[in-house]
């Protein structure tokens, strides 16, 4: 773990274009075909809550699916197309694809206080820890 | 100038055949040989054409409007912006960090003419779509074939 300020100090900086990491194999059913992509995330945490930033480029809100199973958490977000079938490609840097990635997360989450937004093309999950299990005192009694 | 189109391979294509279509890719790039295909540069362009306009297409996840300034100069689109960080309470920790933030420029070559002030662009989902007509005489014309 990390201290989130001052580790990664992009300001003022050029961006760097990234390859697309592409996965070959997605398991689960459901699967469509065409080119499955890595997405970059975050994930933060703070006292309460479990925070995850990805960028799924291309993703509406309506086709974001996660799932939390036994602490895999799943990401899968469906593009929509964006060119018309009138339209011919000239050249092409990138390629067009789906999003997928699972996690397994340490912290047990409240399930029922998941939230997520898609905004820009970036998900934003926020994963509310459990409430602490205050501990339990033990009384010694005295003769 | 040559049209080059790009089609995904016959079903079935060796690694081979797709190196070589990457590498032929490469070369008649529209760039102009200024910027090489894997240029690093952020962000990855996608350019395409129908009979009235062309097309170009970045991801940009993250990226609000008003942190891009596009202009077409001398039939060369250009894209600047910045990508900021979300601003995040102080006290977190990260596990991770993948995603970057900074500024970004990137110019491309034009295929051919465009009608600059009628140049438009929009934001979706996190991808950015230039819209560049051609001008009407640019603009492919059917011949009736007369017959005497």
């Amino acid at each position: 773990m990390r201290r989130g300020k001052g580790v990664h100090e992009m300001k003022d900086q050029e961006m760097e274009l990234k390859e697309k990491k592409e996965i070959k194999k997605v398991a689960g059913e459901g699967t469509r075909p065409g080119p499955v992509y890595i997405p970059a995330v975050d994930i933060l945490e703070n006292a309460n809550e479990l925070i995850v930033l990805a960028d799924m480029p291309g993703v509406d809100s309506k086709h974001v699916d996660i799932d939390l199973k036994d602490n895999q958490l799943t990401i899968t977000g469906r593009i929509d197309r964006m060119e018309s079938d009138k339209e011919v490609s000239l050249y092409s840097e990138f390629k067009w694809g789906d999003f997928y990635r699972r996690f397994t997360l340490s912290d047990v989450i409240d399930q029922s206080k998941i939230t997520a937004h898609m905004e820009n093309g970036v998900l934003r999950l926020v994963l509310p820890k459990v409430e602490k299990i205050k501990p339990h005192k033990i009384k010694v009694v005295g003769e | 100038m040559a049209t080059i189109r790009w089609q995904s391979g016959p079903r079935g294509a060796s690694d081979l055949d797709r190196l070589r279509q990457e590498v032929d890719q490469l070369f008649n790039s529209l760039t102009g040989g200024d910027e090489p295909f894997f240029s690093r540069v952020y962000p990855a362009l996608n350019l395409s054409e129908d009979a009235d306009h062309y097309y170009v297409r970045a991801e940009l996840p993250g990226v609000k409007p008003e942190s891009l300034d596009i202009s077409v100069v001398e039939g060369r689109l250009l894209i600047r912006g910045e990508r900021k960080e979300s601003p995040e309470e102080k006290e977190v920790y990260y596990h991770r960090r993948e995603r970057e933030s900074g500024f970004f420029r990137r110019s491309l070559n034009l295929p051919g003419r465009v009608a600059p002030d009628k140049v438009s662009a929009h934001l979706k989902n996190g991808v950015l779509t230039v819209v560049l007509p051609k001008p009407e005489e640019a603009k492919p014309r059917k011949i009736a074939v007369q017959t005497t």
